[in-house]
Formats: C-alpha cells, structure tokens, sequence
C-alpha cells in the first residue's frame, strides 16, 4: 500500500515533515479515518486525492487541530511533526498553528485591512516578544504580499478590506498572511475550488513557487491540479490510505486497481 | 381540447387560501404602520394646543421649573425632567453595557452546550420580569440599602433608579448583543482559530470589531428602553424635579411625571396639553434612538452580506 518506509516510533526522521501512525478518528460514531499511516516528504508538496467524503480533508485538518472545533471529533494514534506529537493533550494549540499555516476552501481573510490581514499573526504570535511596529509592519506587508505576487497589484490599497478584493486575491493573501510567523508546513483545503480557471492557475502558480521553504500538504478534488501541482500524491479511499507514491508514477504506473479506476475516471 | 385549456384556467381552494393570505398578512404588516401614525396623530393632536399657544422653546428646554399646577403663574420647564431622565438613563447604561456586553461574549463566544441554553433562557426570562416588580425591588430592597451604604438621607435617587434601570435593561441588550455576535460568520473565527489566535483574541480582534455595528445597536435599544421606561423609575427615582448634582440626588422622569400627573389634569388644559408635549419629545427621542439603531444594525448586515452565516467547517467525513 504505502511506500512509505516504516520508521521507529518517537525517532526523529528529518526528512519527514508529517508522520502519521495509527490515526483513527471519529465524528461521533462515524469512523472517518481508520488507521492511518502517511509520511510527508519535507519541503515538498505533496497532494491528497479521492473522492468526496474519503477523509482526506479531516486528515488535513487534525493535522492543526482545526477540526475539534466541532466538539464532537475523538482521535487516537499519532501524528508527528518534525518529532512533536500534534494529540498530545499538553501541547500549545496556539504554537502549533503558528507552525502549521492553513487555507480553506473559500478564501476567508478577516474583515479587516489587506495590512492588518497579513499582521494578524505577528499581533497573536508577537515573534519580538511586542507587536511589530510602523516600520517592521511596513516591510512585513510588503515581505509577504510580494511573495505571494500582490505587492504591485495591492500595495496602493493597503488599507481595503481583505473581504473586498477579488476571489483570487482573497486566496492570495490568506496565504500571504500566514508567511510573516514564518510557519514550517502549509495546509490547504482545496485552496482553488473557489477559484475562476485564471485564478486557479495563478494560486497553483504561487503554490508550485512556495515549494521548497515550506512543506505543503494540499487536499484537491482536481486530479489535474494535483498532477500539475504536486511531487507526491496520496490515494485515499472510505477513510483508508490506498496509495502513495511520487505523482508522475502515480498517474503513470498506479499499483493499486482502486487507484487505478479513480484516476481513469471510473468513479468519484 | 377546450377541456386542457379550461384545466389550466382553473382556480382551486389553494389559489383562494394563498390569495386571503396575502391579503391577511399586507393587512397585518399595514396595521403596524396605521397605528404607529395614529398614535403619533393621538399625542400630536392632544399636545398642539399647548405647542402652539402656549409652548415656550426657552422655558421648556431651558428651565427647570416644572409648576404646572400653580394657580397664578404656571411653569413649563422640561429641564428638570429631561435632565432626571437623561442622568438615569445614562448611569444605567453605565451599569447595563458592560454586564450585557460581557453577557454576551461569554454565551455567544465562550459557552458550550447546556450551560450556554440554560443562560441563554435565563437572560429571557429576566427580559419578562415586570417594571414594577423592579420598581419594588428599588423601593425595598436597594433604598434602605442606599440609606446604609452611602449614609445618606434618602435612597431613591439617580442612583438607585440608575442601577434599577440598568439591571432591567441589561437582558435585552443582551441578547440583541449576542445576536450581533451570531451574525458574525464563523468563517471568520476559523480564520483567525487556525493561526493560532486564542479564544479572547478571536473574539476581542475579530468578533468584536465584525460586530460592531449590532453591539452600538444593542446599546441604543437599551437607552431608548432607559428613556421610555417609566414605572420602575416613577418608583426608585424619588419623583422629586430637580436639577442633579451627584447620584444621590432625587430626580423625577419625563415618563413618570406624565403618568404621575396626567390622571388629575382637565383635559384640554395647558397641564393637559404640556403633558403631551413631553410625550411628543420623548415619542422624538425614541424614535430617533431605534431609528439610528437600525442604521447601524442594517450596516452589519450589509458587511457580512456576501459571506455565508453557517460555519463552514468543510468536513469531509
């Protein structure tokens, strides 16, 4: 199934951004994931593909714990992050989203300006032990809108409402305003499915040129985006991980018939 | 086929229930603006004598001698009275926002599951208690309280009508405050959740601020629920015109010296016709404070118009 080799629980494998073991979780009495095992290559993006309601996006989310916010959501196994387990009761949420930079399906910016969008993280974070001030602020905005190719488009109109702007631009800054904390991994939830076809290329554009200093696990419902768009590809099906392998082989040369069948089309 | 024809021209009992509804609800929705513009009609009628012939601008507004029952030479001066509302109104509103406020973010963004219902039917059923069981609460309870406390010569003051009127107001704003906290859409907490913001930053960077709007609103209703109210202030407030100085002055309201004084006039009379001036300027005022608050509830609405309102936790179980 997975080729991802088996490492030593607790052993620190530095080329492994994420490393799931064992993850089972459950909405109620509804099992979503059922023994999960995935190791994510850092600094690469890797995608997660199946149909709908095949638990890639709640395996996303528990990656952040974004998804207890429901209340009802019980988990066991483990998922490390460069060492850290992410269920351990005692670690910091607020520190571990600092880490884990996410962003959704519809783009979601604050209802605030584009500038203090992209400062919300030093304000909740203070990496300086204070808020940055007028002048970090200024570099901060640009730092991060230039990154993510907003700075010419944006920089005269600071002062807009995030929830303003296009669609496309909305995306962009949700990622651009995660970049100042400096997080280590990206999740995105299906970041263009809200996107028009421009719109999409430019955000998968950015994704493909944000590879590399950050490590990106990214759910799509696009096979093309991810065949596109991605170094590795997760195969996931009823909750269970069916495949993963480099995408190229993936699309290629898939060793799994299920896998085989989606990718043609057959269902999903 | 003539029949076809005749089929689909055929008008059933639900083409006649459908039609006396429409016509039962537009007589219902107008009914509310017929009597709004009948009473404004009513006090406007009652009170233009006295506006007309008599009304003085300066002395209303400007003096606070209210003698209106003098036999050789009758004041109108409002001051006394809009200042014993105003004082009232105001110290209530200090009591009130920040308890409602903080009622409010605590169910709306704090609270869980059944604590959150049962506070929630509790600031109700506290909306229903009747003024005058307030007003009783002021007379027994929080005048001899004043009296000990403070050491002063008398407990119905500004004060205790303040505290009073607050406490009264408080449930409303508060669940108007947490309908406005509702309207924010969870999106936005989302956001701000999955960067790492706590629950007091969500609410305090986010929530409030999208809020805005509805929260100023809540406010206003509570002072124009402070400015209308009358008989817990009538009962806890003294009833005595005065101009105040501290809270712990007696002062008398516009609404209580109207229904204090308005049994014992002879209609027509310029007592009479003064009376209902107050309730021209107090009916103004209010009117004034709801519209303004529905200025500013229609401005939220506007902001989060383009966003969903359910949370849109995307689950993909």
């Amino acid at each position: 199934m997975s080729v991802a080799e088996p490492a030593t629980p607790g052993a620190v494998d530095a080329s492994a951004a994420i490393l799931v073991e064992k993850l089972n979780l459950w909405y109620g009495d509804f099992q979503a994931l059922l023994d999960v095992d995935l190791r994510v290559r850092a600094g690469a993006i890797t995608s997660l593909i199946g149909p709908s309601g095949c638990g890639k996006t709640t395996l996303l989310r528990s990656v952040n714990r974004i998804n207890e916010r429901l209340g009802y959501v019980r988990t066991t196994g483990s998922i490390r992050l460069w060492g850290l387990d992410v269920l351990d009761p005692s670690v910091e949420i607020a520190q571990l989203r600092k880490q884990v930079g996410m962003v959704f399906q519809r783009p979601n910016p604050l209802p605030l300006s584009v500038r203090d969008n992209v400062l919300f993280g030093t304000r909740v974070h203070l990496p300086d032990g204070r808020p940055p001030n007028r002048v970090e602020g200024d570099r901060i905005v640009e730092e991060a809108l230039r990154q993510v190719l907003l700075w010419d488009e944006l920089k005269d109109s600071l002062d807009r409402r995030g929830t303003e702007l296009s669609l496309e631009q909305q995306q962009k800054l949700c990622i651009a305003r995660l970049l100042p904390v400096k997080p280590r991994l990206l999740l995105m939830d299906e970041p263009c499915s809200a996107l028009d076809p421009a719109g999409t290329e430019a955000v998968e554009e950015l994704i493909w040129k944000l590879r590399g200093d950050y490590t990106i696990l990214i759910v799509t419902h696009n096979m093309a985006q991810a065949r596109r768009a991605s170094e590795e590809c997760v195969f996931m099906l009823l909750g269970e991980i069916i495949e993963h392998s480099d995408t190229a082989s993936m699309f290629l040369n898939p060793a799994n018939s299920q896998t085989a069948a989606y990718i043609e089309g057959r269902y999903g | 086929m003539p029949e076809t024809a005749h089929a689909a021209d055929r008008r059933d009992a639900a083409w006649w229930v459908d039609r006396a509804v429409q016509i039962l609800v537009l007589a219902g929705g107008l009914s509310a603006i017929v009597f709004i513009a009948g009473i404004f009609v009513f006090i406007t009628r009652e009170g233009a004598g006295f506006v007309f012939d008599r009304f003085d601008f300066r002395e209303f507004f400007g003096s606070p001698r209210w003698t209106p029952t003098s036999s050789h030479n009758p004041t109108y001066g409002a001051l006394a009275l809009i200042a014993g509302t105003a004082s009232v109104t105001g110290l209530a509103m200090v009591v009130s926002v920040p308890f409602s406020l903080g009622a409010a973010i605590y169910i709306g963004e704090f609270a869980t599951g059944r604590v959150r219902e049962t506070l929630k039917v509790l600031v109700e059923l506290l909306a229903a208690i009747p003024s005058v069981v307030w007003g009783f609460i002021g007379l027994s309870i929080m005048n001899p309280l004043i009296i000990q406390v403070f050491d002063v010569p008398v407990g119905l003051n500004v004060l205790n009508a303040g505290v009073i009127l607050g406490l009264m107001a408080a449930p409303i704003m508060t669940t108007i405050a947490e309908d406005a906290l509702k309207a924010v859409p969870d999106t936005y907490r989302e956001a701000a959740e999955a960067m790492g913001a706590t629950r007091w930053q969500v609410t305090f960077k986010v929530v409030l601020p999208a809020a805005r709007n509805g929260l100023v609103a809540a406010t206003l209703l509570g002072v124009g629920r402070g400015f209308g109210e009358t008989m817990a202030v009538l009962m806890a407030s003294g009833h005595s015109i005065n101009l105040p100085t501290s809270p712990f002055d007696s002062v008398r309201a516009l609404t209580a010296t109207i229904a204090a004084e308005l049994g014992e006039t002879a209609a027509g009379s310029d007592h009479y016709g003064a009376l209902f001036t107050l309730g021209i300027f107090l009916f103004l005022v209010t009117f004034a404070i709801n519209f303004a608050a529905d200025v500013f509830v229609r401005g939220g609405q506007r902001k989060h118009r383009r966003r969903g309102r359910r949370p849109a936790a995307s689950a993909n179980p």
